[in-house]
């Protein structure tokens, strides 16, 4: 599992790792709100994230202070939007829609499958707000349902990292994780 | 970046494709030369030579109505914004794009961005407004570049930025991307998250962000394919697009239809054109073999559910011009907004979800339940609450732990948020309780009697 109980990962501040070019885009996109930079929280949680994996607590006073804001500005949003954890998942996340369009189309039989593929307890479900969905051991898959992706014409579909994937059969599971092995 | 080929299938005869003419073209990519070859920004340039006011009264006599779900009249709306108040005025894009059974706006980002901007641009200078911000919910990651990089292609060239093709006027455009929370489609949660704040639906009145939006200035908060709809608006010409439509329903509408049909998909049809018969059983193919009509989701899971068998008793103007009373069935409801309000639900995103008899409709409940628990924002005890505990109720019935008073309790929790929140999230999670167990109860009592 790839979550804040290995010892490595608790020494590791994110904070003291942000790079040069990761703050040149953290500038860029604050000049994309110049009414208030508060407006600007979601997007740099985004470039944390993306980075990062997680949002850990010195990326949000990090964030906070870019901002001119209290930590709390932050942690009211980390807390809030699904999207965002306090703990990194895999390398690659599958993100399955869980929703009626795919449902009917089979979604959960298709989470189910790729959950056993990767080598996860198809039951698992990821407990509390920003954990860390299940994840396989060695730290490559993370699989978890999400809400309507939209695009239920093409049921049942699944996001995987930046890519959507329609009309998931069964038989597709295997082929679509070995892309991304 | 390029999107990946699209292939969109060739439109069924019944269809008129306004929206999505470009993206059928088979050679058609989202490149700003790709758009110009096909007539792009030539309505901007229309649009920059009358006055704004002018532009206004256009999209008013066209009866373009918002497409996002609650259907307000788009001229009427912009018409809130007074043009020389002094404040600065924001246009947001809502493209949070998640209802389920709502897929259009996901095909507009992705293959023809430039659409889109050309009718963000037109409408700021109707509106005069100079920053426009473009919000996608985050699991568009791809749009988002895509539309990114369109906006940037079309800085460059003058149709976007400062002294747009040399009228003096300046607009910005940024892209604002979202966090996986359904609530950030309504219009204020919206902007609230827009600040950076915990994006809790704004208390009203004010009902328009027109009065107090962004930042508390007056801000107009529009569809993607509304937006889109008034270049098209400005291309044609508001009677004929008018014309296109039903009176107070101009121009074509997208159903997304899923669920158990042959051809799911996405399908722009002059609103009020086709019946949901038509719909399902000439444009999507029908049903699967063997299967029959069960229920019908005719506008986004929020819409009340239709029940195949149903016969409904509405007014109509009869030949002599007085009213009479007509029945009328399923089958031959108009998909548009006058003739889904008038059987008591709507049309809402133009999301229609098809059911057939293979399915339990307790589970189809669950599933949406299950949805709206995971999605109220919490701001309202009933809808925070209510939401978890229909949920709840729901998922122990399927369970076969069923209990003789759930249809009761279940009725009583959804009354009991409709009405009273915020938002209009408090209906939308208690409509499909609500209609799911008035036209279904045999099977609601039958779950409800539990398994030994």
């Amino acid at each position: 599992m790839t979550t804040g109980t290995d010892p490595k990962a608790i020494a590791t501040r994110q904070a003291d790792l942000v790079t040069p070019e990761m703050e040149t885009e953290i500038d860029e996109i604050i000049t994309h709100y110049p009414v208030s930079k508060r407006s600007a929280s979601l997007p740099l949680l985004h470039i944390w994230q993306n980075h990062f994996g997680s949002v850990d607590d010195t990326g949000i006073e990090w964030i906070a202070a870019k901002l001119e804001l209290q930590p709390i500005n932050i942690i009211e949003l980390v807390t809030f939007y699904p999207w965002f954890r306090r703990e990194a998942g895999g390398k690659t996340i599958i993100r399955v829609c869980r929703t009626l369009a795919c449902a009917m189309a089979g979604g959960y039989e298709v989470k189910e499958k790729f959950c056993s593929v990767v080598g996860l307890d198809p039951q698992a479900e990821h407990h509390g707000f920003g954990a860390a969905p299940p994840t396989s051991s060695d730290g490559k898959f993370s699989v978890e349902f999400v809400e309507c992706l939209a695009s239920c014409g093409s049921a049942p579909v699944a996001l995987i990292n930046d890519t959507l994937h329609e009309n998931i059969s069964l038989e597709a599971v295997t082929a679509i994780v070995e892309k991304y092995q | 970046m390029t999107a990946k080929p699209f292939v969109m299938p060739a439109p069924h005869p019944r269809e008129r494709r306004i929206i999505f003419e470009n993206i059928s073209r088979p050679d058609y990519d989202t490149s700003l030369d790709t758009y110009l070859k096909h007539g792009g920004y030539e309505s901007l340039k229309k649009a920059l030579a009358m006055k704004p006011a002018e532009i206004i009264d256009v999209i008013k006599a066209s009866n373009l109505r918002g497409r996002g779900g609650a259907g307000f009249p788009c001229g009427a709306k912009w018409s809130f914004i007074r043009y020389d108040d002094g404040k600065p005025h924001y246009i947001v894009v809502n493209a949070d794009e998640s209802e389920p059974g709502t897929f259009k706006d996901r095909y507009i980002l992705h293959y023809d961005p430039h659409q889109l901007i050309e009718g963000l641009v037109m409408s700021a200078y109707a509106t005069n407004t100079h920053l426009c911000y473009i919000y996608i919910r985050c699991e568009f990651p791809e749009a988002a570049k895509i539309v990114w990089k369109a906006i940037q292609e079309a800085t460059a060239k003058g149709y976007v930025g400062k002294n747009i093709l040399g009228s003096g006027f300046d607009c910005d455009i940024y892209v604002h991307q979202g966090a996986g929370a359904y609530i950030c489609g309504e219009e204020t949660s919206l902007l609230e998250s827009l600040e950076g704040k915990r994006p809790y639906p704004r208390i009203k009145p004010p009902y328009f962000p027109a009065v107090l939006g962004l930042y508390m200035k007056p801000t107009v908060v529009n569809n993607v394919e509304t937006i889109c709809h008034v270049k098209h608006i400005l291309r044609l010409g508001a009677e004929e697009y008018a014309k296109m439509g039903t009176p107070g329903d101009g121009g074509t509408r997208t159903m997304c239809v899923s669920g158990d049909v042959v051809k799911p998909g996405f399908y722009e049809l002059p609103a009020g054109a086709v019946t949901l018969g038509e719909l399902i059983f000439d444009i999507c193919g029908g049903l699967k073999p063997g299967r029959t009509l069960k229920a019908v989701i005719p506008g986004g899971s929020s819409a009340k559910v239709l029940r195949a068998d149903e016969v409904f008793k509405v007014k109509v103007k009869g030949a002599d011009g007085a009213m009479e009373e007509k029945e009328l069935k399923v089958l031959d409801v108009v998909m548009d907004a006058a003739g889904l309000t008038s059987v008591g639900t709507m049309v809402g995103s133009g999301g229609v979800m098809v059911m057939d008899d293979t399915r339990e409709m307790v589970w189809a409940l669950n599933n949406l339940n299950q949805f709206y628990a995971h999605e109220s924002c919490g701001q309202c005890t009933p809808c925070r609450e209510g939401s978890l505990w229909m949920s709840k109720i729901t998922t122990r019935m399927l369970d076969g732990g069923g209990q003789g008073a759930d249809p009761k309790t279940l009725k009583n929790v959804a009354d009991n948020i409709a009405g009273r929140t915020i938002c209009a999230f408090g209906e939308a999670c208690s409509w499909p309780t609500q209609s799911f167990l008035a036209k279904f109860p045999e099977e609601f009592d039958q779950a409800a009697v539990g398994k030994e």
